[in-house]
């Protein structure tokens, strides 16, 4: 799992797993985390590519990141996300604080 | 002796499944795939099958991880049941633990009371957004029960028109 974790110039890539719920949710914020102090990377993008289920703990995850880099001045983009993915995204407030790239 | 119960049945349910499992997180997955495996026989479009996965999950999620705070150490169980009346599914998902004391605002949108566990509040607020209808009853100390209901079949119907 930890190949889906990738340092790119100042990005955390992290290929989200097929299924985020609060099961699966608890390990992806802790190795987040561990890059993000550890290597110190000012943004981080979430590839949604794999993904075909998400509830609001996907939604936690995000909020939860973006809280620990916004104050640095980084940002959260949102890559490869499907409509049903969108959708939650938009209902939760979320694009005013993650960018949703095509 | 033997004792003959005759029990009056509902001739609108056409369908019905119960069941009970442990309140740990590992069944996340599994209550909401069964439930979405029972309602194949409605022909649901994807996008349907995704609230109802949504929706279940976010229940499911609840019963485990505040339902039963604070009762780590007991045999914690989660009872789901669903129905099948015509073309409409009611979802029931219910546990014994401690309850809701404010049902109003926990169902508001951003409140939780884990924000330290990353979660987002968001909730009560998905399953009301993606099924018709969502009822919650509860009293602190004697668990929590919420009751689901989403009518399938009303997007096929409209693009057909
Ligand atoms: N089954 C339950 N038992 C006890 N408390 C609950 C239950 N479900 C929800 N709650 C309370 O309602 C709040 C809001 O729930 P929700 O909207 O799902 O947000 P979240 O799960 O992200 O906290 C929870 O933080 C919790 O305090
Ligand atoms: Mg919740």
């Amino acid at each position: 799992m930890d190949e889906d974790f990738k340092v790119i110039d100042n990005y955390l890539m992290i290929r989200m797993p097929d299924e985020i719920d609060h099961h699966k949710s608890i390990y992806i914020s802790k190795m987040a985390d561990k890059f993000i102090i550890n290597e110190q990377v000012g943004n981080v993008v979430f590839d949604f590519e794999r993904t075909v289920f998400m509830d609001s703990s996907g939604i936690g995850i995000i909020v939860g990141r973006y809280k620990k880099i916004s104050i640095f001045g980084g940002k959260v983009f949102a890559i490869n996300a499907d409509r049903q993915i969108k959708r939650i995204l938009q209902l939760s407030g979320l694009h005013k604080m993650v960018e949703i790239m095509e | 002796m033997i004792e003959i119960v005759s029990v009056k049945r509902d001739t609108q349910v056409k369908n019905e499944m119960r069941l009970e499992f442990k309140a740990i997180s590992e069944n996340e997955a599994f209550a909401r795939t069964a439930v979405a495996a029972f309602v194949t026989q409605l022909n649901p479009t994807l996008e349907e099958i995704s609230d109802i996965k949504t929706a279940v999950s976010e229940a499911v999620t609840n019963a485990i991880i505040h339902g039963y705070e604070g009762m780590e150490n007991y045999d914690n169980r989660v009872w789901l049941s669903c129905f099948i009346k015509n073309d409409v599914l009611d979802v029931e998902v219910r546990d014994s633990g401690v309850g809701i004391e404010n049902i109003e605002k926990a169902m508001q949108p951003l409140f939780t009371t884990k924000p330290q566990l990353d979660r987002s509040g968001m909730g009560f607020s998905f399953m009301e957004a993606f099924m018709d209808d969502l009822e919650v009853i509860s009293e602190p100390g004697h668990g929590t029960s919420v009751h689901m209901v989403k009518k399938l079949g009303t997007a096929s119907w409209i693009e057909e028109e």
